[in-house]
């Protein structure tokens, strides 16, 4: 405990922590917390090579489920073939070097196996996480641009339009996004994962708009704000130029955190049957139809599951890297090594 | 105080109002409810797509039929309530009267355990912040809260209910086992111990070692099978209690709430003798709360007789070790119960995937309440791994904040023992802002769990839920959306009135 220690070795610390942070930018402090968070710059790794490693070897498909444009990737089945069956659909993946079980590494024709009609799993999957991807940035995005201007106008000017805005915010809470999710599936169809996930942003921004206002409520009484309203700026100028960018560490971290459960919304609903539907393909649907042959083909359960795992956890992490960047309390772990390299220091001086 | 309850209960009518308005015209575009019939080659299908458009007013368009089905529900206040009726005939207001106790039995242990667990492990993380186990803790907290819920159901069912009921068929341990539990256990009591290295040592030494004669015991004596704790552990275990829940409330140090509880504890198998007769299979279930408020009550009427200076502590400490250990000697009861449920109606495979409760289950209190753990044992499980990890997190950040406040060092100054400046300085500032998340889970709680429902095949809300929207049962939807969002909002209420009375320096009615 902080308190247990001598006084000087706290003083060390401050003067450690206030040399590290000296002619810095606000930004670059941020930046070097972030980089320092290991979990975090792990994940940050794990999911761009995720991202780049999905979108790649799938290809791409635009267009409607009747009409698809796709652009191929590099992997050798689709979603649409059904190819023979092959080592009984089960997965030829073999990462375990020759000396271990006898076979050498390999990845085979179906490194994930095949599912029970001989669809490449691989390519299901591949395709799924896709969607599940696409879901995560299409919700963040929609959603924190709706949060961010409704909790910005509601923070700011206060009043009527605030309680207006509030009111509507407890109105949109209510609704179930199950509920989105079963008219979009109806009423518009097929156009896909990209309209689903558009119309649930729609539903999704309350927690950011509260947390925006809060933020716009105290900030809106500080000198900085006073000052630019006497230098004549604008409303608008205020809000986007001097009031946004302070609260801006709050709204990052909440929208990673937002998008790690849209993820696990997406994948819930289309588990329910009221998000991606057949035949297109979703991580939540792969392990919905399979989920009853778990002791026959284990890994029709597996592949889904660990993709939407290391998406949300990694997702996760960044929110988590980027909140401990943002807060100013936050005080870093102070190491032995620097309290060494300090104290070196101190005696080279 | 009371005009702003007025104000936003008024309120709350007013976006009751708009969010079923318009969650009633999402469901009524989402699809159409005799669309199956539309294509059925029943002969009768003419008649009933008649039958119901008349039933369900299905002629009229959906923004006037609301206020038909407002009409219903406002009948509440000329004691004409109906929340119409299903698209199979029958009246929603029974299906959700059924539906109900089920929901709340179903996440309300889910849910207040992982508050109890939850604030626990955060509490533990904080004090030992930047240490290994915060680290792995945290690591495990992030991993189940990106659990997607089916999956881990389907993972549960898999190896903790068909693997352990396979394995109580033999149920002997294997040595391999008994080493690695006994490690991870090792592991995990000296992480949550912390202290220099030779303490490190014997925490792991004796906690590995107490683990394995432990698993020892179960496996060679079939305890699994026929558990039982019996008068000797009882009192072992009753001893612990009162030294653990002293140790947490005053503090050791102090003898007479000390010997007080050590009291509550040799009472313990006077009373488990006493009651083994009041426990038979006549037993009435209703009779359960009076106990545990007559234990309870003992606990505080000798805390405040004997307690001295110290009463009030004495009396709370007494209270709570009195009430655990009533709970130790239930226990005992239902474990006697559990190998005649075993055998004689899960025929060898107690622990159940699938239903809330046995169908036609004929038994006495013990074995129904046996059948209803032995059903709820895997949904709360899922559910608990999930909410714990928020929990964990949040009490952890609250915990740390609190810790580094003016008023802490204050405490410290003053020369108070660790102890009290954790539990009664810092531990009680720290709950006030989990209080809020406290509230919207227990809102959530009656919307029931959905998905959990629907994997593990229990009837509550979230089933009539999602067969409803399925079906673009209007009535159905609307029954279920009714009763969340009323409880949303109100707990949301509730949550703002608990804050600004917890802590002054916020006012409801700025």
């Amino acid at each position: 405990m902080a308190e247990n220690k001598n006084t000087e070795a706290q003083g060390s610390e401050e003067l450690l922590e206030q040399r590290e942070t000296a002619g810095l930018s606000q930004g670059q402090i941020v930046l070097r917390r972030f980089v320092r968070h290991r979990a975090a710059m792990i994940s940050l790794f794990v999911i761009i090579f995720i991202i780049l490693f999905v979108f790649t070897a799938g290809g791409i498909q635009l267009g409607t489920a009747e009409a698809p444009f796709r652009i191929p990737g590099w992997w050798q089945w689709t979603i649409n073939d059904i190819p023979e069956f092959t080592n009984f659909g089960e997965p030829t993946l073999d990462v375990f070097p020759e000396f271990i079980d006898g076979t050498g590494v390999q990845i085979g024709a179906h490194p994930f196996g095949q599912d029970t009609i001989g669809k490449d799993y691989f390519a299901l999957v591949m395709r799924g996480a896709q969607q599940s991807i696409t879901v995560m940035f299409v919700i963040g995005i929609v959603a924190s641009i709706i949060g961010t201007v409704l909790g910005a106008l509601a923070g700011f000017f206060g009043k009527w339009i605030d309680a207006i805005i509030m009111r509507f915010t407890d109105l949109i809470i209510t609704v179930p996004a199950l509920i989105v999710g079963a008219v979009i599936g109806i009423q518009i169809g097929n156009l896909g994962v990209f309209m689903l996930a558009l119309f649930l942003g729609l539903f999704t921004w309350t927690g950011l708009a509260r947390l925006v206002r809060g933020e716009f409520l105290s900030l809106r009484e500080r000198e900085f704000v006073d000052a630019a309203r006497v230098a004549g700026a604008s409303n608008r100028r205020i809000i986007f130029k001097h009031i946004l960018p302070n609260a801006m560490g709050v709204v990052i971290v909440s929208v990673s955190l937002l998008m790690s459960s849209a993820i696990l919304l997406e994948t819930g609903l289309s588990f329910l049957g009221f998000g991606v539907v057949s035949p297109d393909v979703s991580l939540g649907l792969l392990i919905s139809q399979n989920q009853d042959s778990f002791t026959i083909y284990p890994w029709l359960f597996w592949w889904p599951g660990l993709f939407i795992v290391t998406i949300a956890l990694c997702v996760n992490f960044i929110g988590d890297g980027l909140r401990d960047a943002f807060d100013p309390r936050q005080k870093r772990r102070i190491t032995r090594k620097d309290r060494e390299r300090a104290k070196s220091e101190k005696k080279a001086a | 105080m009371f005009a702003y309850i007025a104000r936003r209960l008024g309120a709350m009518v007013l976006i009751l109002l708009g969010s079923t308005f318009m969650i009633y015209l999402l469901t009524a575009v989402s699809g159409d409810p005799l669309e199956e019939l539309r294509f059925s080659t029943e002969p009768n299908a003419q008649y009933l797509i008649e039958q119901y458009t008349k039933d369900l007013q299905l002629d009229v368009p959906a923004p006037i039929r609301y206020f038909l089905w407002l009409e219903g529900v406002l009948g509440f206040l000329w004691g004409d309530f109906t929340l119409g009726i299903g698209l199979d005939g029958a009246p929603i207001l029974t299906a959700m009267s059924l539906a109900i106790p089920i929901s709340i039995r179903l996440v309300i242990t889910a849910t207040i355990l992982s508050i109890i667990i939850g604030i626990s492990i955060g509490i533990i993380t904080a004090l030992r912040q930047y240490s290994r186990f915060d680290y792995s803790v945290t690591f495990v907290a992030f991993l189940f809260y990106s659990l997607p819920i089916f999956w881990v159901a389907v993972l549960l069912k898999q190896y903790g209910a068909i693997g352990f009921n396979d394995f109580l068929e033999f149920p002997t341990i294997t040595t391999e086992w008994i080493v690695g539990l006994s490690l991870a256990s090792g592991i995990f009591w000296t992480g949550i111990m912390g202290g220099d290295k030779l303490r490190l040592l014997i925490n792991f030494g004796v906690s590995t070692a107490s683990t394995a004669v432990v698993l020892f015991f179960i496996s060679s004596t079939g305890w699994l099978v026929e558990p039982a704790l019996g008068p000797v552990l009882i009192t072992v275990m009753a001893v612990g209690v009162a030294l653990g829940v002293t140790q947490l409330s005053t503090g050791i140090s102090n003898r007479r709430v000390t010997i007080i509880s050590l009291a509550m504890a040799a009472l313990t198998p006077v009373f488990y003798f006493v009651m083994q007769p009041v426990f038979s299979s006549e037993f009435d279930g209703a009779l359960m709360p009076l106990l545990a408020l007559a234990a309870i009550a003992v606990g505080v009427v000798s805390g405040l007789v004997f307690g001295g200076d110290d009463r009030r502590a004495a009396a709370r400490t007494a209270a709570i070790v009195a009430f655990i250990n009533a709970g130790v000697i239930v226990l005992d009861r239902f474990m006697q119960s559990w190998n005649e449920y075993m055998f004689d109606v899960a025929f060898g495979r107690p622990i159940r995937t699938v239903g809330d409760s046995t169908l036609d289950l004929v038994g006495d209190y013990w074995i129904t309440g046996i059948d209803a753990f032995t059903h709820l044992l895997l949904p709360t499980a899922a559910l608990m791994l999930i909410s714990l990890a928020g929990y964990v997190r949040y009490s952890r950040a609250s915990l740390l904040e609190v810790l580094n406040q003016d008023y802490i060092r204050t405490a410290r100054a003053k020369g108070l023992n660790e102890r009290t400046v954790i539990m009664r300085h810092a531990f009680r500032n720290s709950l006030i802002p989990l209080t809020t998340i406290m509230a919207f889970d227990f809102a959530g709680v009656l919307g029931g769990a959905i998905i959990t429902e629907q994997v593990f095949g229990w009837r509550g809300m979230g089933t009539i839920f999602n067969q409803a929207l399925q079906r673009v049962d209007l009535n159905g939807v609307m029954g279920v959306v009714l009763v969340t969002s009323i409880s949303a909002l109100t707990f949301n209420l509730i949550a703002d009135l608990i804050y600004s009375a917890l802590d002054p320096r916020i006012r409801v009615t700025k």
